[in-house]
């Protein structure tokens, strides 16, 4: 068994295919949504826990990217931009997952990594300099 | 021993020995400090971090017909216009008109002064609305129109207090979260901020005022600015450790320089939530290595430094004077410290990385002889206290 956080986007036109039934019913996946979002102009974002067998994971991103769903692994929604970011440290200690991390103790430089971001939101509130979006 | 005139004029012939803060403390390590004062001749210091004492004043030029402007905003941001008919203040914590502050709290203040402040050194169009009673000599009673900082005459940043000598380390005792200049503090001692560049900052490097005073040429978010006065709330007399490096807040600076001429990156809009709008801005400023003693001063290491860490849930905001412990920034770098017992995250409004990447950036200017430093023509005040308000019946 392995897990694998994904970002779905669903363009227009594929806003109403059943992905995440597909994803249970064909592929045997364990699904946990953390994060989902219809947009005034119809589009669909989903951000997803999925668990199970690594070839069905495999398999089940080639479905879904078959049937128009856009798979995204390492981007999570949250997006941290780095000619924005002065490196004040300000959101370090908001975070809770170190994904916004000082990299360099004599330097203080911030980093970000994508990887362990859980999408809280807690940077974008506790950044005076803005560095930090969500597309949720 | 070495003079101001002496130092200039290596500067000139681009053979001029210069260090940044940080770099010098190995170097006179190594040298012994002796034979570094006699090759150092500048080093420099930097910070970058919010200062809310900050505005700019422009000039518009005069529109036809003419117009005294009495009232106006730009961008919808509320300027000072009780000067004169073209010239306005634009104050850095000022909120956009309409924004709900902490009606719904904590507020966000997403764009004040501050912003309109990065839009213009950053090129962007702005727009200016204006109101006027109208005189004879300016009719013109309303006025909206779209303009760049190149369409002004004047753009002269102020900075009535920035470079604070030290600062208090902001925690919060209490049961809920708070919301302060110093962010957003979660309630019984989860988090802290600091806000100084320590080792990098230039009244540290310089404890006593002996080469920064009024007069000082300085590096202003890319500009050439000047020190004009001592900052507001400058209080010299105050508790000195090792060094006589200040163990709070203490001596300030009054800041100036052409907007014009600032790089958009040192110049930056700050949104801090719960609490309001700010500005962050870059500056750095050279000591020019006279002495031995000097030079010495410039060694001073983050260790050494030392700063209060204060209840921003009761005591900052009554002032009782009361100083839960004291950090020094090596301890606060770490990232993690320990405060009545408990693990603390530390956090920070300052960036290290932003005031290296300074002090580097005028030390190169330095080397190149496109920076020259000038003799303060006044000494900022050693031993001058601070006064309260005392609110009086009448
Ligand atoms: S969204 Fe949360 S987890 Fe992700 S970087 Fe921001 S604070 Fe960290
Ligand atoms: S709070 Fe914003 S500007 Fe400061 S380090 Fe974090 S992301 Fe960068």
């Amino acid at each position: 068994m392995v897990k694998k956080r994904l970002l779905l986007f669903f363009a227009k036109d594929t806003i109403s295919t059943p992905i995440v039934h597909d994803l249970i019913k064909e592929f045997d996946l364990l699904i946990n949504i953390f994060r989902a979002k219809i947009t005034p102009e119809e589009e669909g974002y989903l951000a997803i826990d999925l668990k199970g067998e690594e070839e069905s994971i495999k398999k089940a991103v080639i479905h879904m990217t078959k049937n128009g769903v856009q798979v995204n692994e390492n981007f999570k929604g949250v997006q941290w931009e780095k000619d924005h970011c002065t490196a004040c440290g300000n959101c370090i200690p908001h975070c809770p997952t170190k994904a916004l991390y000082i990299k360099d103790v004599v330097t203080q430089e911030v980093d970000f990594d994508g990887g362990l971001c859980i999408g809280c939101l807690s940077c974008i509130a506790n950044c005076p300099f803005g560095a930090c979006s969500s597309i949720f | 021993m070495k003079t101001y005139e002496e130092i200039n004029a290596k500067i000139e012939s681009k053979k001029a020995v210069v260090l940044n803060a940080e770099e010098v403390i190995d170097y006179v390590d190594k040298k012994g400090l002796e034979a570094a004062a006699k090759e150092v001749d500048v080093v420099t210091t930097a910070t970058f971090g919010p200062m809310c004492s900050s505005g700019c004043f422009l000039n518009f030029g005069h529109s036809k017909p003419k117009m005294r402007i009495t009232e106006g905003w730009i961008d919808d941001v509320l300027v000072y216009s009780g000067v004169a008919a073209v010239d306005i203040f634009l104050g850095a914590t000022q909120l956009r008109h309409n924004d709900p502050a902490n009606m719904y709290y904590p507020g966000e203040f997403r764009f004040g002064g501050g912003h309109v402040m990065e839009k213009l050194v950053a090129g962007e169009k702005c727009q200016l609305f204006g109101l006027s009673y109208g005189t004879d000599d300016y009719p013109r009673r309303e006025i909206r129109t779209w303009f760049t900082i190149d369409d002004l005459n004047q753009a002269i940043m102020v900075n009535p207090r920035n470079c604070y000598q030290n600062y208090n380390i902001a925690i919060n005792c209490s049961d809920k979260p708070i919301y302060t200049y110093l962010g957003h503090l979660k309630p019984g001692l989860k988090n802290l901020t600091y806000c100084s560049a320590g080792q990098l900052s230039p009244l540290l490097n310089d404890p006593l005022y002996e080469t920064i005073g009024v007069g000082t040429s300085i590096w202003l978010a890319g500009a050439k600015g000047l020190v004009y006065a001592e900052g507001t709330q400058h209080a010299s007399k105050c508790d000195r450790g090792v060094n006589d490096v200040p163990t709070e807040g203490a001596g300030t600076l009054g800041l100036t320089g052409d907007m014009k001429k600032m790089t958009p990156e040192f110049v930056r809009g700050v949104s801090l939530k719960g609490y309001g709008i700010s500005l962050a801005v870059g500056v750095g400023i050279p000591i020019p290595i006279l002495n031995a003693d000097i030079l010495h001063r410039t060694t001073v290491r983050d260790r050494d430094i030392v700063a209060p860490v204060i209840d921003y849930a009761h005591d900052y905001g009554e002032r009782t004077g009361k100083v839960i412990s004291t950090l020094n920034y090596e301890q606060l770098k770490a990232g993690e410290v320990t405060v009545l017992g408990r693990k603390v995250e530390v956090g920070s409004l300052s960036s290290y990385t932003k005031a290296l990447k300074i002090a580097n950036l005028l030390k190169d200017e330095i080397t190149r002889g496109e920076f020259l430093l000038s003799k303060p023509s006044q000494r900022l005040p050693l031993n001058q206290g601070m006064k309260t308000l005392e609110i009086r019946k009448r």
